[in-house]
């Protein structure tokens, strides 16, 4: 999202001939490409664009259709990392247009040859996967995924196999040297903005100039000059001698490009035989980044937890089994809710501390203020107009539960309340009225 | 025993608000944090800020065991983040795993702590995460590889806060109630030495900018 006077001030000044970071119409960015220590792991930065690309492979069974190829699949995610509109989940138009143009531009001019991933026709060949993940997207992602893809392919070495007649030997990479995959040739993705209805042109834009461009056009060529794939995404209506010119343009690029990438390979090899230093070493000073080597760890002087004493706690609660599924901690008993609000606050204090055992102990009795409590008022206030005709509203008064009284001191008791009597006093209560009730 | 070697490398990405790369010998982990910003109305909560973590593998589609690391991250992170200063808004982290050598866990959460400071999103502390594997003859291994890792009879992880509190714990595998305890303070004191590089390196980014004060006052003095 950009503002108004940004828009307005990168087309003026793309029509004098000028972008926003000094580059000509025709320049790239510096790439530059760089390896893990996996083999088929890397990480290409194309000015502030940053993609990262891995390559894996497995042996499955081919498909039916075309039993002695192995396949080529590429997987490229725009993480919610790289910008602020990127989202998890279902991929969206943009991620699915990359997706298709590698696939165009990878599969279908057949830069990697699929007939050679074969192991044993009609049973056993070789699947290879590129992951493509976006970091960081300041403009032409698509150029960035493009060679990201095409350098991990050919840096990617897959396990040696050995065929003896039915018989197949996946060999791991201690016993024999994995084998480069066969790259024809490396299809490169160049992208083209059009500005004021296709009049002005920039090669490679910025995240800035792609926000306010009318069109774009992506050309996949490679070093012989051969076009592997053209997409026109809509936008502008081009002039024939427009897209001959941006050919043009896309294999000098191209064979810019190829050059670079076949540097960064070449380095690295000489890396992995040891004859080079790797490149992240030449440029330790930057201050965001800072190293530090391995570090013995110091022993243990003393024991990090410490056995807590748990019975110097003092608890005064315990738990009263009462029955089956009961338990009682605390004082029980009527419910004293709805009298006066003090003692029923105090009554129902429960003590803090862990509870140990759940045998039956003796409750201790809680030194406090006795108070005097009134007998147990009706808990349910009866409203004459809340009554339907339907249902019988029984109040449960301290006579019906068992005459219990309420507790004031600490006396010994069970806590369970014997509600049997209050169905005898319904059933009279029942009759009274002369309803049947079912 | 020993820990490998620490690196940390910050402000690397250029659209997020704040990105670290942190490398515990060769796991290397990127994260990124953008935030506080909008947040979507379903996960607005009216009085925190809300952390969405996203956890990208290097290869494959995420499935179950990413949606399981995003959340102990998302509890690590809600954790040490003083979410009550910023309600109705997200901070969201997004991590990318470059290469998995063992230790990955506390990688990200390492990583994590570093992306955020690197953000400026008000923190109570950081977090700094040690793995320590025990192996089936009962040797504990700080900081291990993916092959140690793989043989273990059980894997550990612990995040401990400035104080040496414990903020996360995670456990792979099966031990006695000893090697527990043994392992926990092992990685309490390894952890001391992320601790301390954590603030090496934010001393190191700084180091600019407390030059031109230093400079600044002794011009005026």
């Amino acid at each position: 999202v950009l503002s108004r006077c940004e828009r307005e001030f990168i087309l003026r000044a793309i029509r004098d001939g000028q972008r926003l970071d000094g580059r000509s119409t025709y320049d790239y960015r510096d790439i530059t490409v760089s390896f893990g220590s996996e083999r088929g792991h890397v990480e290409v930065q194309l000015g502030s664009t940053r993609v990262l690309a891995q390559v894996s492979c497995q042996a499955v069974k081919p498909r039916a259709n075309r039993p002695a190829e192995g396949q080529l699949f590429i997987n490229v995610e725009l993480s919610p990392m790289a910008s602020p509109s990127f989202e998890t989940g279902r991929p969206s138009k943009q991620t699915v247009e990359i997706n298709r143009l590698l696939e165009r531009c990878l599969r279908e001019s057949r830069a990697v040859d699929t007939e050679s991933l074969c192991i044993l026709a009609g049973k056993l060949v070789w699947t290879v996967r590129v992951d493509i993940n976006a970091l960081d997207d300041c403009g032409n992602l698509i150029g960035c995924c493009s060679v990201a893809a095409i350098t991990a392919l050919a840096h990617f070495r897959r396990p040696d196999v050995t065929v003896s007649g039915e018989d197949v030997t996946i060999h791991p990479a201690d016993e024999k040297n994995p084998v480069p995959l066969s790259v024809h040739h490396k299809p490169i993705c160049i992208l083209f903005s059009f500005f004021g209805n296709g009049d002005f042109l920039l090669c490679d834009p910025g995240y800035k100039e792609e926000a306010v461009m009318d069109g774009h056009m992506v050309v996949a060529m490679n070093k012989h000059r051969e076009v592997c794939c053209v997409q026109l995404g809509g936008g502008v209506a081009l002039l024939p001698d427009q897209i001959l010119r941006c050919t043009h343009i896309a294999s000098v690029k191209v064979a810019e490009i190829t050059e670079k990438i076949d540097f960064a390979l070449l380095r690295d090899e000489r890396v992995r035989r040891g004859e080079t230093v790797a490149m992240e070493e030449d440029d330790a000073d930057f201050i965001t980044k800072s190293q530090v080597d391995a570090v013995e760890v110091q022993d243990v002087e003393e024991p990090i937890v410490v056995k807590k004493d748990w019975q110097e706690s003092g608890d005064e609660s315990r738990v009263v089994v009462v029955g089956h599924g009961t338990a009682v901690i605390g004082q029980g008993g009527q419910s004293q809710w709805d009298m006066d609000d003090d003692n029923g606050d105090e009554q129902f204090e429960v003590n803090g501390g862990d509870v140990d055992d759940v045998t039956i102990v003796e409750t201790k009795p809680k030194k406090k203020k006795k108070k005097k409590v009134k007998k147990a008022a009706p808990v349910v206030d009866v409203n004459d107009d809340c009554i339907s005709e339907e249902e019988d509203t029984v109040v449960l008064t301290g006579e019906d539960i068992g005459g219990k009284k309420p507790i004031v001191d600490g006396e010994k008791e069970n806590g369970v309340i014997d509600l049997t009597a209050a169905l005898k006093r319904k059933k009279d209560q029942h009759t009274k009225k002369g309803k049947k009730r079912k | 025993m020993s820990l490998r070697s620490l690196s940390c490398e910050q402000s690397l990405l250029a659209r997020c608000d704040g990105s670290a790369r942190f490398k515990h010998g060769e796991t290397s982990v990127v994260a990124a944090v953008y935030g506080p910003g909008d947040v979507k109305p379903n996960k607005e909560i009216i009085n925190k800020a809300t952390i969405e973590v996203t956890f990208k593998p290097k290869t494959g589609l995420p499935g179950c065991a990413e949606t399981a690391l995003e959340k102990i991250l998302q509890d690590t992170c809600e954790a040490v983040i003083l979410t009550s200063l910023h309600p109705r808004s997200s901070i969201s982290i997004i991590l990318q795993v470059e290469h998995d050598d063992g230790s990955l866990l506390p990688c990200c959460i390492n990583a994590c702590c570093v992306a955020l400071m690197d953000t400026g999103v008000p923190m109570r502390g950081f977090v700094c995460a040690v793995a320590c594997a025990v192996q089936q003859s009962g040797e504990e291994i700080i900081d291990p590889t993916l092959e140690q890792e793989q043989s273990a009879a059980a894997v550990l992880t612990f995040g401990f806060s400035n104080e040496s509190e414990i903020i996360t714990s995670h456990m792979i595998g099966q031990i006695a109630q000893e090697k527990f305890y043994s392992a926990l303070s092992f990685a309490s004191s390894a952890a001391k030495t992320v601790s301390d590089f954590y603030r090496s390196s934010a001393e190191k980014k700084l180091s600019k900018e407390l030059h031109v004060k230093e400079r600044v006052n002794e011009v005026k003095s």
